[in-house]
């Protein structure tokens, strides 16, 4: 799922500095999993801001919604009534989201109250790790199900580089090295001999290199 | 047989090689590379000159390397692959021939976090292995990355690249030099050896492999001034092993560099007499290039031989 965090609080305030009236959009999808951007979070936000400008002299009045997703129009309808006097939007979602909601309301001010980081999963409680990075084209069947494309720093495909020692990426110690990992996958499942070839140079077309991707499913359009 | 370069010249000749490191200046000016050039062409076969070492910001490797070919000192420039796409780096490698550059070496490049500009975007567009594999291809069939034929003036160069026999997974470090010699890579640097147990152990297993004939491999040493010296490496260099002897031995030194001077000297003796299969040795003298005149001799390495080449 995507990953996102929580702005500063201060920075979020200052991009509504001047409005009266805000609506705080949250998103019941990833950033509800990852606790950054859901029910709770979207009123925390608005209550903290609220209590921030009066404490300025300056009260904002806020009103809240979580959208099932932000990133599908079908459930920003809703928004179509609560839109109408806030002088600023403020989406909890990751950036699809606010992007969404400045396409729907384009006389809007639509601000962002997260900064999304990556597509990634959860390690422990409270952690999340990146482990892919959209790259369009998949080589994991190549590296024992560990990504080295997001995974090793420098993206190497034939890895590790010299600066791996004792499983630790030479960036980190608190970076585990993803061609450690391969490796010893590798070893495990027999397949070390599938390390030994040149891997060929990667397409990036087929990454954001090439420009924004779509993707289609014909059989689901309407004709 | 013609050679491309005095060093590969040097090291097909059965000679044992001598290589050095010099790091270009934070600056645009030349003299003190024309000054280090002028110290060390007497006493290697030619000089490194790194491509933003630890991603600091440099003067150029290519351009460093023009300034010691004026002064008569063969280069190795480096080249990265961390802060250029596959368009660049062509475009360098093309340029650097014109200019008359024979040797390259070829590694994937420091992270940008250890640098000058931690927050820059780095490319990492292809690694070391595929860099080298491209080299030859541009060499010995004349195509561009791409596939494009490149109809004259195919550059061409002796290709190196790097091997670390103190990283992990150890097993793995000789298969990986396999790799860079299957790709194209003619000779090998490798990282600093003060372990010379496990470096004797990675020999063995490029020996057993038959890695010593297919590429010419040197040994990386470095002389230490001081035990802080020694210290940092063991600490806080990804990579690299320091025995706690070794930390020692300068701390309790009279004359603490010139005892690192000394190790350097058994190093090399030592890997020269009793390792098969390495070819030569590379001098990393970081900001103390003046020291490796000293080296040289006192290893029994100089004068260093003469080569013709057509
Ligand atoms: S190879 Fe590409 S798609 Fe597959 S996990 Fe890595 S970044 Fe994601
Ligand atoms: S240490 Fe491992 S993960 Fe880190 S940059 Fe090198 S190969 Fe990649």
């Amino acid at each position: 799922m995507i990953i996102a965090r929580q702005k500063n609080i201060k920075d979020i305030a200052a991009m509504v500095e001047d409005c009266e009236k805000v609506l705080l959009v949250g998103c019941a999808g990833c950033v509800t999993v990852c606790l950054s951007g859901g029910e709770k979070e979207t009123e925390i936000l608005a209550s903290a801001l609220r209590i921030m400008r009066k404490l300025a002299g300056k009260p904002l009045a806020t009103s809240t919604y979580t959208a099932t997703r932000q990133c599908d129009p079908e459930f920003l309808t809703p928004l179509d009534g609560l839109v109408g006097e806030a002088d600023a939007i403020i989406s909890l979602a990751c950036g699809v989201g606010v992007q969404y909601l400045a396409e729907k309301y384009p006389d809007k001010w639509v601000v962002p109250a997260q900064d999304t980081l990556f597509a990634g999963g959860a390690t422990e409680h409270g952690r999340w790790d990146e482990k892919c990075g959209l790259c369009g084209d998949c080589i994991l069947h190549r590296t024992g199900g560990i990504c080295p494309v997001i995974r090793c720093p420098k993206s190497i495909l034939n890895g590790p580089c010299g600066g791996s020692q004792h499983g630790r990426c030479e960036i980190d110690k608190d970076v585990a090295c993803a061609w450690q990992l391969i490796y010893d996958r590798m070893k495990a499942l027999g397949r070390l001999q599938d390390l030994t070839a040149v891997q060929p140079l990667k397409d990036w077309s087929k990454a954001r290199d090439g420009g924004p991707r779509k993707a289609l499913r014909e059989d689901l359009m309407a004709r | 047989m013609k050679y491309l370069s005095k060093l590969q010249a040097v090291l097909e000749g059965g000679h044992f090689a001598v290589t050095t490191e010099i790091g270009p200046p934070k600056h645009a000016g030349a003299h003190g590379l024309k000054y280090t050039a002028q110290i060390l062409k007497d006493f290697v076969d030619a000089a490194n000159i790194t491509d933003n070492q630890t991603a600091i910001v440099r003067l150029s490797s290519i351009a460093a390397g023009v300034h010691l070919l004026a002064n008569a000192l063969e280069p190795v420039a480096q080249m990265t692959c961390r802060d250029r796409n596959r368009i660049a780096i062509q475009s360098d490698l093309l340029g650097a021939y014109s200019l008359g550059i024979r040797n390259l070496l070829c590694i994937s490049g420091d992270h940008q976090q250890f640098g000058n500009h931690p927050t820059a975007k780095n490319v990492y567009d292809l690694d070391s292995i595929q860099l080298v594999n491209l080299m030859s291809r541009m060499r010995d069939e004349k195509k561009f990355f791409c596939g494009e034929e490149i109809k004259e003036y195919e550059p061409r160069f002796f290709i190196g690249a790097v091997a670390n026999p103190f990283a992990d997974p150890f097993e793995y470090r000789v298969d990986r030099l396999e790799k860079k010699i299957k790709a194209g890579a003619q000779f090998i640097q490798t990282q600093g050896v003060f372990d010379m147990e496990r470096f004797e152990r990675f020999m063995e297993l490029v020996r057993a492999r038959g890695l010593d004939q297919r590429a010419h491999i040197l040994a990386g040493v470095i002389p230490l001034k001081s035990w802080r010296a020694a210290k940092f490496m063991q600490t806080q260099v990804a990579g690299m092993i320091v025995p706690d002897a070794l930390v020692d031995r300068l701390k309790n030194a009279a004359d603490p560099p010139s005892e690192g001077v000394a190790v350097c000297i058994e190093q090399i003796k030592y890997i020269r007499e009793n390792i098969k299969g390495v070819h030569g040795v590379h001098i990393m003298a970081i900001a103390w290039e003046d020291i490796v005149p000293e080296i040289v001799k006192q290893a029994g390495l100089y004068p260093r031989p003469e080569v013709v080449l057509d």
